[in-house]
């Protein structure tokens, strides 16, 4: 499958423009994101970072059509969440996105080259082929010698390796991990994130990783701070290089480093 | 993805079986207690059933069972010859008789009295003597079971006596007859000798057995010799089921038995439903995972459906199997004999058994097309 980089917008991969949410309803109703705006540049990680409860599941969740937003506009890859629905948006989803988990959300009953080749068989490729494709990426994520291995018999650094596969075995146009480190030790994270540096950048890929673990921040592109339901900050590798050089250097925000045509909700 | 189904399905062994054997569980509860009790319904006529010969059974008019009998005179056999369409026609007396054995004990006793000349209604299965010696004086035929109720751990002995109504009986052979639905004892015996063992009493026929003539109408043929006797005329089939009927109406069989399927029912649905449905509701987030990576609500109702299939039908099978297995293993006990899953309650707890499938499917896949996706990452 060749990714076919779209006209208009040509770097953005998603566009979010005022996004609220709210849970519940009437007195115990809370709003838990206000207003986002934010883009996810293709061909970079974006780190989505901020304290416990501030909403960054529930914004990549949104982003990944995998729940409404109460209120804004998402684009992916030039195509309106409008326009997406039902059946469309899950065959949408299945096709362009990858995701990882916390937990791996490995299916315990396969093996590792058959859950790798999930989103293939999914897609509709046949079986065997799927397998074949997918024993090839375990063997880029240095699990070849583990395919056959159910996740039972894995540890889970290594689980999170098989979950990286299956989340890039159909070349998905955007990635998106929900603290794929945070169930694992420091030595396994670190593996981890310098596989997704490794396997998961292309120049026609987004890479989304939301994370709290500072500990992997340095494998951003760009780190997206987020807290109660805003975003606070959103820091380039250089700017946060150029920061952390210059102890006293001012915060950046948002509108320094995008501008106020963020802001069109 | 019917394949990731599968697998879903069958890769925890231990939980794959206890699904299988949840579903076979509540089959057997349905399908053997249903069982037991249309066999033990289908006792209460095989007396009926047995006298295969027999196209009409007249009888006394405020008879209401095989098994309450009110004696008509001799003369109506005579009577039922006479009606057009009758091929022939004879006599025949059942009724309980106490013999007293030459141990001193008294028992109850079904005695039949067969026509003296046709035998009509004789046992068709010997198993030792032969039903000719029934010409000799004083001579009974015993069943198997009701022999070994008699002479418990003794091996059939040709010539062993009995005493009723002060008259001697030889037993001449032993039979092979549908355990009755009272198990007592069956003696077989000529009609006339039979009258001499029975209570005495003015009349003592109990039924005129007809067979038609070929071509002839049974309802019409029914109706024709009520209005000529006045008595009751029925079919084989009718009499069994007003037999039936009888024995549902007026004794707690029903009621009992009606609890306990009941209870066979609702133990082997939540059994069998609770399990798939919990299975379903395990797999909650590996479906939500699914659904996340592109799997369509359709492709999920069939992979559900498809679990379903597999579990109901394994189920069901190894349940009906294991029935049939018990009344295979049971078939020596005088209680059970002749026990076995009509094939009717196989249907039955097929169309149960899907039923209660197809409910927790209904359930489990509600519970998953109502899944938020977005579950995943919690
Ligand atoms: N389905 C829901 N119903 C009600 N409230 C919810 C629901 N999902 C999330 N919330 C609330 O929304 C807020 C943000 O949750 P969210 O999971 O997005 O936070 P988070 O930033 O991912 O936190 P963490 O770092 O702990 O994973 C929390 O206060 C949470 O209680
Ligand atoms: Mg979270």
């Amino acid at each position: 499958m060749k990714l076919v980089r779209p006209l208009t917008e040509p770097s953005i991969a998603v566009s979010c423009r005022g996004i609220t949410r709210d849970f519940g309803d009437g007195e115990t109703r809370i709003r838990v994101l206000h207003g986002i705006d934010l883009d996810i540049p293709l061909g970079e990680i974006s780190l989505l970072v901020g304290p416990s409860g501030c909403g960054k599941t529930t914004l990549i969740s949104i982003v990944c059509g995998l729940l409404e937003p109460t209120d804004g506009d998402i684009t992916l890859f030039g195509e309106s969440h409008e326009t997406l629905r039902g059946t469309r948006l899950v065959q949408f989803r299945g096709k362009n996105i990858g995701f990882v988990f916390q937990q791996y959300n490995l299916l315990p009953a396969l093996t590792a080259a058959e859950n790798a080749a999930l989103p293939l068989i999914i897609a509709g490729m046949p079986r065997r082929r799927a397998v074949a494709k997918a024993r090839d990426i375990l063997e880029t994520v240095g699990l070849g010698n583990r395919v056959d291995s159910k996740p039972s018999q894995l540890s889970g650094g290594q689980q999170q390796r098989v979950a990286i596969a299956r989340a890039l075995v159909h070349e998905p146009r955007l990635l998106v991990c929900d603290e794929p480190t945070a169930a694992l030790d420091a030595q396994s994270g670190q593996t981890v994130m310098e596989l997704l540096r490794r396997v998961a950048v292309h120049p026609d890929r987004a890479v989304l990783v939301v994370t709290h673990d500072n500990r992997v921040f340095e494998y951003g592109d760009r780190i997206v701070s987020m807290t109660d339901g805003r975003i606070e900050k959103i820091e380039t590798r250089t700017q946060r290089m150029a920061a952390m050089s210059a102890p006293t250097a001012e915060p950046l925000t948002v509108n320094r480093v995008f501008g106020s045509a963020n802001h069109v909700a | 993805m019917n394949w990731v189904a599968w697998k879903m399905l069958t890769g925890d062994r231990t939980k794959y079986l206890g699904i299988v054997f949840g579903v076979a569980f509540g089959s057997v509860l349905i399908a053997h207690q249903t069982s037991i009790f249309v066999s033990l319904m289908r006792r209460t006529v095989s007396q009926i059933m047995d006298v295969a010969d027999a196209d009409v059974w007249v009888m006394n008019e405020n008879v209401q069972s095989v098994d309450e009998l009110r004696p008509m005179p001799d003369t109506e056999v005579s009577v039922v010859r006479g009606v057009p369409g009758v091929a022939w026609a004879v006599g025949m007396y059942k009724g309980m008789v106490t013999a007293r054995q030459p141990n001193g004990l008294h028992r109850q006793l079904i005695l039949m009295g067969l026509d003296d000349n046709t035998l009509v209604g004789a046992p068709r299965e010997m198993l030792s003597g032969s039903l000719a010696d029934l010409r000799q004086p004083d001579a009974v035929i015993i069943d198997k079971a009701g022999y070994s109720y008699l002479f418990p751990g003794q091996p059939f002995r040709l010539g062993c006596t009995l005493e009723m109504n002060d008259r001697r009986a030889v037993i001449v052979g032993m039979c092979q007859a549908s355990p009755p639905f009272q198990t007592f004892p069956v003696l077989f015996t000529r009609y006339t000798v039979a009258r001499q063992y029975a209570p005495p009493g003015r009349n003592f026929l109990s039924f005129v057995l007809v067979k038609m003539k070929p071509g002839t109408d049974p309802a019409q043929l029914c109706q024709q010799i009520g209005q000529r006797t006045g008595r009751l005329a029925l079919t084989t089939r009718q009499f069994a089921w007003m037999t039936v009927m009888y024995y549902i109406k007026s004794t707690g069989i029903p009621i009992n038995f009606g609890i306990t399927i009941a209870l066979g029912f609702i133990v082997g649905t939540a059994i069998a439903g609770q399990t798939f449905y919990l299975f379903t509701i395990e797999n909650l987030k590996q479906f939500g995972n699914l659904k996340a990576m592109g799997v369509t609500n359709r492709r999920i109702i069939q992979m559900i459906l498809l679990q379903a299939i597999v579990v109901g039908g394994l189920g069901y099978g190894i349940g009906i199997g294991l029935s049939a297995v018990f009344f295979e293993l049971t078939k020596d006990v005088t209680h059970l004999a002749g026990f076995q899953i009509p094939w009717q309650v196989a249907l039955l707890t097929a169309v149960a058994v899907s039923v209660i499938v197809m409910l927790a499917s209904i359930l489990s896949i509600r519970r998953v097309l109502v899944l938020e996706p977005a579950v995943v990452f919690r």
